[in-house]
């Protein structure tokens, strides 16, 4: 009796085909999806580097628009703008941002820590278009004017929150006896933290920044009301006009950052929006120029990232 | 270059370096506190300048600016002003999105956390992640050129066909369906493909995070692997990936460059997935810069505070829910 229980009746044989069938489907499925899922990615490149590539040529980079109607002309403006705001978005945000990831890392359970991780990670969420606003109200309008400054500056509220994430994650990755070894060598906290554990976490903490450069490089809402556009940017005639009137090298920097100024992104949305051929072509070029730019800043920095994981895995 | 910076940081201290050496600790304490409070205070002010800016238009319309509507009235040159159709398409292109995108992207998880074997899962893993790193307005581009003429007409036509024919659904899925491919459902689309990397990452990373016990438990009594992901590890690891249906959803609702270019921007009463419509960030994208009088600013600058509160909702609730599940991983394996 016993023995002609543990025999599988033939309903129970069915359901264990079924179990296995079920089990084949879904675990294949989402082979399927993850396929499907790179679809885009693989679309997107080829399509921008057919299309992109054809009209993509030295003078794109060395030449301000030209009017419509006439051959060629290129994005120099916005190639300069994008780096001038880029730059100034890493200056005005890398400086906080690794000091409150250093604060948040070693002191993480006071409450100013929790504040710090808790609102970087809600400013990782705020809308692009918000911090554009944000900036217009406190850059564009006390200024009364658009600039390259206030652009810069929205740029660095969406770079914030990467920089302070990723280096404390860099940060928590330094062991905690190289800190504890400074310390008890007499090395009081700021020179622990600036000499030991800095250069220790460098590697990574520039990785971040490498991330958080491509994430602003590629921004286009903040800028709509902060940079606006300027077709006619050209840091080398501003920085010979300065020459020539004998301006201080801060004069001409300043000069530089307080004006209007176009990016790639900004660019882009703007021609692809005219109803004009050539326009258009040219901003599959943009395209191409900028997801170059951006996925090559993001392939470096993993990695860089992948590489320094490997070396201290052993 | 960092070799010179650790020389620089090595060499002897100038005698007013010297002097702060006693000091240096406050001073650096000072300066982390700072930064600190820089962070936390930025959001304070984006949300006290969005409050503070649209006073007047507040005042003016009150809630119903936000509530549905039947006359769609957006006038700039008499003041006139409602909201609802750019929330109604807001709501309506990110629910759709996330509809698409929670079971592709569990799905990729599933199979990059519990499946993928060991050497594809870091290429596999960046490949996600650069479809995140791709700029908004490149995605807009090829969206509107190349993918929704291909799909949406295709797509579209057979919903109105089938589903846009049954007298309730007929509202969402009623034709005609542009040629080109603008409209909601091509703007879902385009949402679709671009949160599916963030909620991917976060339900891998719940995933990972669950405990080898509840695997090895749910095998050793007799499940297969797939009744051990759908019964154990997915229950288990549920308000985790709620949390990251939140995000989702948070930059599903926020997300401007890429929806304006393919939505088509009209302001229409019709409802239908089908017809193009607006979002509210394209709106702000679109009217903000060439605003006619104040009010017609202010306006913008409230949609931007809705858009703003509901992200920060979301964004709190996700970050709660995925830190719940952590907690409880934790614990279980100090035990």
């Amino acid at each position: 009796m016993t023995v002609l229980e543990s025999q599988p009746t033939v309903n129970q044989m069915a359901l264990g085909v079924r179990r296995k069938a079920t089990n084949a489907i879904m675990l294949s499925l989402t082979g399927v999806m993850t396929l499907l899922a790179l679809v885009p990615l693989f679309w997107i490149i080829g399509y921008v580097v057919y299309r992109g590539g054809q009209s993509l040529d030295w003078a794109f980079f060395t030449q301000l628009p030209k009017p419509l109607g006439m051959e060629g002309g290129g994005i120099l403006h916005a190639l300069e703008g994008t780096i001038v705001m880029t730059i100034l978005a890493a200056v005005f945000a890398t400086p906080p941002g690794v000091l409150a990831a250093f604060y948040s890392a070693y002191h993480p359970n006071t409450p100013l820590g929790v504040v710090v991780r808790f609102s970087t990670d809600v400013l990782s969420g705020v809308p692009s278009i918000v911090i554009g606003l944000f900036g217009y109200a406190v850059l564009v309008v006390p200024a009364g004017h658009y600039s390259a400054l206030a652009g810069g500056a929205a740029l660095a509220i969406v770079m914030l929150p990467t920089i302070v994430r990723t280096t404390d994650e860099m940060l928590k990755m330094v062991p905690h006896s190289l800190r504890e070894a400074s310390l008890a060598l007499g090395a009081p906290e700021w020179k622990t933290s600036l000499q030991v554990i800095f250069p220790a976490a460098l590697n990574g903490i520039i990785t971040g920044f490498l991330l958080a450069v491509a994430r602003a490089a590629g921004e286009t809402a903040p800028l709509l009301f902060t940079a606006l556009g300027n077709e006619r940017y050209e840091i080398g005639l501003i920085i010979r006009n300065g020459l020539a009137q004998r301006q201080s090298a801060l004069q001409i920097i300043g000069r530089i950052v307080d004006q209007p100024v176009d990016s790639l992104p900004l660019t882009l949305w703007k021609y692809a929006q005219q109803p004009y051929p050539e326009r258009i072509e040219q901003s599959w070029t943009i395209a191409l120029v900028l997801m170059i730019l951006v996925l090559f800043l993001n392939i470096i920095a993993r990695l860089w990232v992948e590489a320094r994981r490997r070396r201290l895995q052993g | 270059m960092f070799a010179q910076f650790k020389t620089l940081l090595a060499s002897p201290s100038p005698a007013w370096l010297k002097r702060l050496y006693g000091h240096g600790d406050p001073i650096w304490k000072l300066l982390l506190i700072l930064g600190s409070v820089l962070v936390a205070v930025l959001i304070i002010a984006i949300g006290w300048m969005l409050w503070n800016q649209s006073a007047d238009a507040r005042a003016e319309f009150g809630w119903g600016f936000l509530l549905p509507t039947l006359d769609a009235r957006w006038d700039p040159v008499a003041d006139s002003f409602r909201a609802w159709p750019f929330v109604y398409g807001t709501l309506v292109t990110s629910l759709v999105a996330i509809l698409l995108a929670v079971p592709m992207s569990v799905g990729v998880a599933i199979f990059l956390a519990e499946l993928c074997p060991s050497w594809l899962r870091l290429p596999l893993n960046w490949m996600i992640e650069l479809l995140a790193a791709i700029p908004s307005v490149v995605y807009g581009l090829w969206g509107i050129f190349v993918f929704l003429p291909k799909t949406v007409p295709l797509v579209g036509g057979v919903l109105s066909k089938t589903l846009g024919q049954i007298p309730v659904l007929s509202t969402l899925f009623a034709g005609p369906v542009p040629q080109s491919g603008a409209s909601r459902l091509g703007a879902a689309f385009i949402l679709t493909i671009m949160i599916m990397p963030t909620i991917t990452a976060v339900t891998r990373d719940v995933l990972l995070s669950i405990p080898n016990s509840q695997r090895e438990a749910s095998l050793a009594l007799g499940s297969t692997k797939w009744e051990a992901i759908w019964r154990v590890l997915l229950p288990y690891g549920l308000s985790g990936i709620l949390g990251a249906v939140l995000l989702g959803l948070g930059r599903a609702l926020g997300e401007t460059m890429a929806v304006t270019m393919v939505i088509g921007n009209s302001i229409t009463a019709r409802p239908t997935l089908l017809s193009p419509g607006y979002t509210m960030a394209s709106v702000i994208a679109n009217e903000f810069a060439e605003a006619v009088s104040k009010l017609h600013s202010q306006v913008l600058i409230e949609i931007g505070l809705v858009l703003f509160f509901l992200t920060l909702v979301l964004n709190v609730a996700a970050r709660f829910l995925v830190w719940s599940v952590a907690r409880r991983t934790s614990c279980e394996v100090r035990l």
